[in-house]
Order: structure tokens, then sequence, then C-alpha cells
């Protein structure tokens, strides 16, 4: 009997490679109580991105968004923006969707549906609905399926992904100290970062002597719930270049790319390997590089353990190092690679993935938004000292891949390039 | 008709449409584990499904399939989300690998079946016997009642099994 577990050969001609850009990127304040509605936290964000696109709302023709019943409509935020789109959609899903939503930008404008797309996340993920579950979710009635979860207190995404995080240290020898180094490290870049919600630098003992929330998850394992709307404007490379910023080039996207049995994905294992392995097969060959090649690293962070996963089954470590790989100053500014700059969800705040983007779209320009002092020609001076509430930007950077994660089992992925 | 019932304070509902999740717990009710074989490659799935996640095929039978097993990993929960399990910290989550069908057709796939740990009589375990659990630990299935009709698998330490010397636990306690 033939299985359903045939390695798919899912790359694509090399021709798409560098033929699309993120030519603009916005975002809103990242806030605890924004006191506003998500339809004003899209437009703004939107705003922002178009602006800094140097564009007009005229120029925008393609509008995505992804939510889970959180947020608002493209409808309302094109409509609001004075944007009339020729293609629009409203998408269901969190984490993995902004790399998604890249991909289907680029198939959008490669159909010819539209020209230029503007993709957005928008949500009081702090003060209306809290993805952990918690809140008015926390006391759903259990129906159908979730039989099989929620009657055992199985609901919020700490406990749903614990048992492949908890089985990674049974199979490798992955010890807490190790894991810890992620939040050590992106707390140290969100201190560079006026954006961030929690700018603080903390310690291995902070984050192993926080409050167990499930083991092996403490407090400080798991990221902060935010309130905020991201932005991000797809076009393609050769309208790109006459626009203002300095080009950011797509080589190879992946979307969504699952485990087998996606919906029970426990059932087959091995559980301590995620979707990255499966990813990994699609995004180096279509983008031309392997991990090697990367400068920095964009892997998300709803807790510590997702960074060190996906770095590792993408190749940046062999198999069963990735403990090693995130706690030996790698993924730290001045770092071989660093990982999440601005701080990701454990520390900016969190937008389903969007802001690693965002962030890597900067670096890539060679304009992280530090404190760093800005020249008479308008750009930033970086001095490259990393110390608290100092430089942000990475040295020399030329390439970036951002890992999205929605689940162990669901992994979407972008390699970027600085353009010339 | 429609199945209803109350656990831990949560209402559970099965609507009369979940065909599957319907006879599956209708055996949890008897306190009888049955999976559903799949009538082509003849192989056991879990959770209950319409499709044979092997070979798609729509027809499948029900069989009764013994509860032992092995616990294949697990987390233990200090900060409850949901109000039924507030008061109720330390609770474990298992992933437990029954004994039936283990490593096939893969090296690495199992019927994992989740559950807490319980008492042998079905209730949340109490924290001596949480820190006596961990990955390796053998496990024998029991139920939770969940009103006429209705009952859930769960898994308590199998007292008459061979155990691991010291099943492995998270580091810290």
């Amino acid at each position: 009997m033939p299985l359903p577990r045939t390695e798919v050969d899912a790359t694509t001609p090399k021709y798409l490679r560098d033929k699309y850009a993120i030519v603009g990127v916005g975002e809103t304040t990242y806030t605890r109580g924004s006191g506003r509605t998500t339809r004003a936290l899209g437009t703004w964000a939107v705003r922002n991105a178009i602006l800094d696109a140097g564009l007009k709302a005229s120029d925008i023709d393609g509008m995505l968004d992804y939510s889970g019943g959180d947020s608002t409509s493209a409808t309302f935020i094109a409509g609001d923006l004075g944007i009339r789109v020729n293609y629009f959609m409203d998408v269901v899903g969190g984490g993995s969707s902004t790399e998604a939503l890249v991909g289907i930008a680029i198939g959008l404008i490669e159909a010819g549906c539209c020209k230029t797309v503007a993709i957005f996340r928008s949500m009081n993920g702090y003060s209306q609905v809290r993805i952990g579950g918690t809140g008015a979710r926390s006391a759903a009635p259990v129906m159908g399926d979730m039989l099989h979860n929620r009657t055992y207190g199985w609901q919020s995404a700490g406990q749903n992904f614990a048992p492949t995080f908890m089985r990674h240290m049974y199979d490798y020898g992955t010890r807490p100290e190790q894991v810890a180094m992620v939040k050590v490290a992106h707390s140290h870049h969100a201190s560079n970062n006026s954006k961030a919600y929690y700018k603080r630098r903390y310690t291995i003992d902070d984050v192993l002597s926080s409050r167990f929330i499930c083991k092996p998850l403490h407090l400080l394992d798991c990221c902060v719930e935010t309130d905020n709307a991201t932005a991000i404007i797809v076009t393609s490379a050769e309208r790109a270049r006459d626009m203002k910023q300095p080009l950011v080039l797509i080589r190879g996207v992946v979307g969504r790319c699952s485990k087998p049995r996606l919906d029970m994905h426990y059932q087959h294992g091995p559980i301590s390997t995620v979707a990255g392995y499966y990813a990994k097969n699609i995004l180096w060959p279509n983008s031309g590089v392997g991990p090697e090649d990367i400068d920095v690293t964009g892997s998300y962070d709803a807790f510590t353990f997702t960074t060190m996963l996906q770095l590792e089954d993408y190749g940046f470590c062999k198999k069963g190092e990735g403990g090693e790989y995130v706690s030996s100053g790698a993924i730290q500014l001045g770092g071989r690679r660093p990982n999440n700059t601005s701080g990701g969800h454990l520390c900016e705040g969190y937008t389903h993935g969007m802001n690693m983007v965002i962030e890597n779209v900067r670096q890539l320009r060679h304009d992280a938004d530090d404190s760093c002092p800005i020249g008479p020609d308008g750009k930033r001076r970086h001095t490259f000292d990393y110390s608290e509430g100092g430089c942000r930007q990475v040295r020399d950077v030329e390439v970036s891949a951002n890992l999205g994660w929605a689940n162990p089992a669901t992994a979407s992925s972008m390699v970027m390039r600085r353009g010339w | 008709m429609p199945v209803r019932g109350e656990y831990l304070g949560m209402a559970l509902t099965i609507d009369d449409l979940d065909v599957e999740n319907l006879e599956y717990f209708r055996h949890c009710a008897e306190h009888d584990f049955h999976l559903q074989a799949c009538a082509q490659c003849g192989r056991l799935r879990y959770p209950p499904t319409t499709a044979c996640p092997w070979c798609m095929s729509l027809e499948s039978t029900w069989k009764p399939v013994e509860g032992k097993g092995t616990v294949h990993s697990y987390s233990e929960v200090h900060h409850a989300i949901q109000p039924a399990f507030r008061g109720k910290t330390p609770y474990l989550i298992l992933l437990v690998d029954l004994d039936t069908q283990k490593g096939e057709p893969t090296p690495d796939e199992a019927l994992r079946v989740a559950g807490n740990l319980t008492t042998a009589d079905g209730q949340l375990a109490p924290a001596e016997m949480v820190r006596r659990v961990g990955i390796g630990t053998r496990v024998r299935m029991v139920f939770s009642d969940a009103g006429p009709g209705l009952a859930l698998p769960q898994w308590t330490i199998d007292e008459t099994a061979t155990q691991p010397e010291r099943p492995w636990r998270y580091p810290q306690e």
C-alpha cells in the first residue's frame, strides 16, 4: 500500500529568485492596552509601511492579512486608506502566516492578479483576544475533537508543544540552561531596541528561577502578549528598483509546510523533529543558498524552544545540537549568526511572526532603527557596539533567513538578500 | 442524538453528526478502549478519523485494543489555563505509546494516546504520584466518567509492570 509519506519535490525553477522584493515595512507601537481597535491599528501599520516604501495608496492594489477571528478584514483597512484593491483576501492563521502570505503575494503578482501587495497582521493580543487561550477563551465549551485534548488541560500553545520540547531534552540531552540562552540573547537585542516591550537584559538564572508554566517552560521561556499591528509591502524587483529604500530581494519562500499527520502529528515521530526538517528541502534549493550562507536569522520565538528546534532542523547545526548552538554565542549580536535582533516575540512584541521579517528587512537595508547617530545624509552611523542601549545592526549583513512556526508540525520560511 | 457530559465542571458535547467520535466515546463509556481498524490495510488509528491516514480507505471496524503502554513524552502543568484545572496543579499531560502497533508502519510511529496521569479510579493524580512518572514509565488505561454515556481515557501507573529504575524527568523539580 503506498504511504502518503513520499518526499514531495516542491522546488521551483530558479528564475523566481530575486524577482520579488519587500519594499516597505511598518508597525504600530508594541503595547499592552492599545486603547484602539484592530481596525485602527491595522490602518496605522499599513499606512506606515506604504510611507516607508515611499508609495501612495493608489500604488497598492493587493491586500492580504491573517488572523484567528481576532482582527479586522482587509475590506476595512483598504477602504479606510483609500486603496482600491484588485485582489484581497483574509486568511485564517497565526504563526507561519507571514512567509506563507509572501509566497501567495508572489504567486498573485506572477499570475497578473495585482502588482503590489500589502500584508498585515493586526491584533490586540493582550487586551482583547489572548493567544495563550486565557481569559474568556479558557472556559469555552469543549466539543467534538477537543475531547481528545482540552479535557486533559491540554489547550494552550505551551501545553500543546511541550511534549516535543520535553522529548528533545530526552532524545539529545538538551539542558534547561542551554535553552534559556535564547531568552538571554533576545533580551540583549531588545535592550538596543527602543520599540521593544521588554527592554531589560535577562540572565540564565532569571529564566531558570522564574516560575514554571508547564514543564519544560518557565515563565521567561514564553513570549510576551502584546497589542500591535505590523505590515509589509511586496512587489516585483523590477518596480522595487525605482523605489525609496535599498533593495531587499526575496530568494525563496516556503509556506506552511507540514509534518505527516498534521492534525495529530505526535503519531508520527520522531516528535523531537519539527516541520523545518521538511521545509529546508524547499527553502535552500529554491534560494540557492544554504545555512552557512546566512548572516542573520529570524527564528520564531513563541518559546525559547521553538527558536532552537527550528535552527536545528533547518541545518544551522547538527540534529540534536540545538542546545549547544543557541548557547554558544552564535545567535547573539556580535556572534556568528545573530537571531531575532529586535528581541523577537520573547521581548519586542507578539505579532505572529511579522516583526521578525520587518527586522530582517531593516537589517538588510543596513538600517536597524537603533540609537546610533544619524549622519547629515540621513543615514545611521552604526557603531557595532552592542552594549546595552547601543547598536543593533549586524555588520555587513547580506543574506537573512526567517523561520516561521505555527506548531511543531507547521513551518514557513523565507530567505531574503540585500539587493544591488 | 448528541452526547453531553460534564467533567471537572467543563460541559462536553459530541454532536450527532460526529459519528466517529460518538462511536469512540461510546466504547469509552463502557470502560472499554476501541480504535478503528482500517478495512483495507488493517492498521489501527488514533484519534478517530473518517479516512485511513495510510491508505485513504473510508471503511473501518472498531476493534478492542489493550490499554497498556509506555510514556513517550509529557508536560507537567504548574499554571493552569482553564478554570477546570485551577487548584489541580501540578498535573501531568501524558503521551503514551501503546504496545499495540508500536513502531509500525515506520520505526518512529506509534499510537500515541493522550491522557492525564490519574489514580486507578480516574481522579487526577496527587503531587506525590506525579513526581514518580516520566518518560519510560509503564502505564495502563483507566477511565474518568463524565456523565451517562461518556468517559475519558486516562493513564495510571501500571503497578504490575516492570518499571524502569528511574523514568526520565525534567532535571529541575
